[in-house]
């Protein structure tokens, strides 16, 4: 039990990371622009695809930084000649557009990088292992996500709370009219903070698409739980996100690891393996784990709509 | 036909299209009357169901959905499990004409259980609920084996199954016409709906809760009315379905079918009653025939819907309507050259855009991208840089000429015009 628990707990972190890296830029666009991108997933999926692109010509560590730069421009562009262009519509269109979007870029990456997985790797000195811990080994890639992670919300911290950039964005952010009056270009901000929401979620799949699988069915895949952890750790607050990946890394990853059911622990007591109610009861454990993000996604909207740290409604 | 914000004038020659329409369904089988054709129109009237009935939400009560496939998929599940117990009863129970009822009974009940906490808010927390539900469901479909049928689906067999008329319903195109009937008395429904106090409720709730509060309606039971009909209708649709495909997988409940029915109807046009109609139509025929052609077709749709959100919000119904009425009070006179003229460059643009799209599909994805190509009746090598650049010419010059010349140009004949008019 110890071991199930030490491998999830180790494991859910590592995934609760990488999902924190897909989803602080999500949070942090929609905090301070109120957009709900749809295709942040997208912009994931294209790090990553960048990722591999550059690294053919230039290495895994060069295409580390420049991927998400460029993913940060794909996304200036797309916020400069897009969005803005729908924002006069209302928040409805915004996020039709990004859903759009979304398709888009899917079909975009399977024509240029075709429908299979891309052999996306990490870089040799990383494939080592770095210590074993009940039998199993674990790489240094896997001690470099954490690093990465953390570098990136401390970097976070440190811009929104303690630099001029970040007042600014915080400004932006309650009173938009008032900054502008301020002299600063609000629109400017704006494009900059969707680039570097953008760029963020680049950085995240740039690690991502190494530790899971580099496919034009990526964004799909992590899309949804990637709006779980943001509505779950409140829209707008990255501590929030940082909290609520971390749960949901860990609670699914217990999930998968262990072997349970009701009827396992408490004993059948005569409930059939059939009804809605004896399948349920009949249920492992890991197959409940899909569903779990999406019933924490609806409980929060439903109970909290605020999330965790939020401080405003969704 | 009427917008929504038009009164209802009990004219009876507007009733036209709803004589003309369905005679124009009847008459279709016979003029396409391939297996293919019929099946095609068949899954057209499904779609336009369904996305009449997303239209209640989106278009009537503003609430943008993600996950309207549930209350289709449920629906066409449950009827399903009708139906199979209708075939191992060797025929005997419902009559196959009324299947469709029991899947808007279906969608009805989880509309009305799911109803109860989604529409508290409109906005970005109903859309985020109703993808959560969306993912939720189409999760559990992979746990609940038995109701879902897992990865292969359920099927059942919609012949060996009573009628109400004594009508064999092997050959597709009987199925059609039950088909045509259901389509033909839910559009009655559904717009009968919007012209009841509830309809114009729900507009008022869409257009400004607080005042719709403040004259004494309570936003969130009229969007939760709105919300259960228009599950029930989507329940319909997917028991349609279910009597035209005999089989359902978990493809019913899952986001991609969420998507399309957005897709679909936006692109057609919320604001009007026809536009799910042409949108649900144009989507299944491109689906269907569009794929045939070109493996590009998501990529067509994706960008045709996102030029759609961008420059015409009201959907292609929306575009063809405000030109007819400017048309109608005269707009057009003395510019009329130059809307044909943007009309025309535009579409110099688009096949321009669609040459380098083909171009770039064969290019990439074909095992030997230099083998000839027919593309647009001309045999083309891909590998080649003529083609490309040819391509990509038509799309600069057609865009170009439209953005940088034909708007200019329109604009300055409505301005000498408003100019003339005051002087």
């Amino acid at each position: 039990m110890l071991e199930t628990i030490a491998y999830s707990i180790f494991n859910g972190v590592l995934y609760g990371t990488l999902l924190f890296m897909m989803s602080s830029g999500l949070t942090l666009i929609f905090g301070m622009m109120g957009v709900l991108n749809f295709a942040h997933a997208s912009f994931y999926m294209l790090g990553a695809y960048f990722a591999y692109t550059f690294g053919l010509g230039t290495g895994f560590w060069v295409a580390l930084f420049l991927a998400p730069i460029a993913v940060g421009v794909m996304g200036a562009l797309v916020e400069r000649y897009g969005l803005r262009r729908v924002h006069q519509y209302g928040h409805v269109p915004e996020l039709l557009f990004t859903f759009g979007l979304a398709y888009v870029i899917e079909e975009l990456v399977a024509l240029f990088w075709g429908t299979v997985p891309v052999a996306y790797k990490a870089p040799a000195a990383l494939n080592t292992t770095a210590f074993t811990m009940f039998g199993l080994d674990y790489s240094w890639f896997k001690v470099f996500i954490l690093l990465v992670a953390v570098a990136m919300f401390i970097g976070l911290w440190v811009l929104i709370k303690k630099t001029r950039a970040g007042l600014i964005i915080q400004g932006a952010l309650s009173r938009p009219d008032m900054v502008g009056a301020l002299g600063h270009n609000v629109p400017m901000v704006f494009t900059l903070v969707f680039a570097f929401g953008c760029a963020l979620a680049g950085l995240g799949g740039v690690v991502g698409g190494i530790h899971f699988v580099t496919d034009p069915g990526m964004a799909f895949m992590m899309g949804p739980i990637v709006f779980v952890v943001v509505v779950l750790g409140g829209l707008g607050s990255v501590p929030g996100a940082l909290v609520a990946s971390l749960i949901i890394g860990i609670l699914q990853t217990f999930f998968l690891s262990v072997n349970f059911s009701l009827a396992d622990s408490i004993g059948a007591l005569g409930i059939e393996d059939s009804g809605f109610f004896g399948v349920l009861w009949h249920m492992e454990a890991t197959r409940i784990a899909p569903v779990l993000p999406f019933l924490l996604l609806v409980l929060t909207l439903i109970f909290r709509p605020r999330g965790l740290f939020g401080k405003r409604e969704a | 036909m009427a917008t929504n914000t038009a009164a209802g004038g009990t004219n009876l020659l507007k009733l036209w299209p709803w004589v003309v329409v369905p005679l124009v369904a009847i008459v279709l089988p016979f003029i396409f009357d391939s297996g293919h054709a019929i099946n095609l129109l068949s899954h057209m009237g499904v779609a336009i169901i369904f996305a009449l009935s997303y239209n209640m939400l989106l278009g009537n009560t503003g609430l943008l959905s993600f996950g309207h496939a549930v209350y289709y998929g449920l629906g066409a599940f449950v009827a399903m499990h009708l139906l199979r117990s209708i075939n191992d009863a060797g025929g005997e129970g419902l009559p196959l004409e009324l299947l469709p009822v029991v899947g808007a009974g279906a969608g009805l009940f989880f509309g009305i259980i799911f109803g109860t906490f989604s529409v508290r808010r409109a906005g970005v927390v109903f859309a985020m609920i109703t993808l959560g539900l969306g993912a939720l469901v189409h999760s559990s479909s992979l746990m609940f084996t038995d109701f879902f049928g897992g990865e292969a689906g359920l099927f059942g067999y919609r012949d060996e199954a009573p009628s109400l008329f004594g009508v064999d319903y092997a050959p597709s195109r009987n199925v059609y016409f039950l088909v045509v009937a259901w389509t033909f008395i839910a559009a009655i429904l559904i717009y009968l709906l919007r012209k009841t106090p509830l309809g114009w409720m729900a507009n008022a709730v869409r257009d400004n809760p607080e005042r719709a509060q403040f004259v004494g309606y309570n936003p969130t039971i009229v969007r939760f009315i709105q919300f259960a009909l228009s599950a029930m209708f989507a329940g319909l649709a997917g028991g349609l379905f279910v009597i035209t495909d005999e089989i359902v997988n978990d493809e019913a409940v899952n986001a991609l079918t969420s998507g399309a029915v957005l897709l679909g109807t936006y692109i057609g046009g919320i604001g009007y009653f026809i536009g799910p109609i042409v949108g649900g139509t144009l989507v299944t025929f491109l689906e269907s025939s569009l794929s045939t052609y070109t493996e590009a077709w998501v990529l067509y749709f994706g960008l045709m819907f996102i030029a759609i959100v961008m420059f015409a919000p009201m959907g292609l119904v929306g575009i063809v309507h405000t030109q007819y009425l400017s048309w109608k009070a005269g707009g057009w006179k003395g510019n009329t050259g130059a809307r044909l003229y943007i009309l025309l460059t535009g579409l110099v643009g688009i096949f321009g855009l669609i040459c380098v799209i083909e171009l770039a599909y064969h290019y990439f994805r074909s095992w030997d991208p230099s083998a000839p190509f027919a593309l647009m009746g001309v045999t083309v090598d891909a590998t080649n840089a003529l083609p490309w650049l040819v391509s990509f010419g038509i799309a600069i010059i057609g865009f170009g000429l439209m953005l940088f010349h034909g708007n200019p140009m329109l604009k300055r004949k409505l301005d000498a015009k408003s100019d003339g008019g005051k002087a």
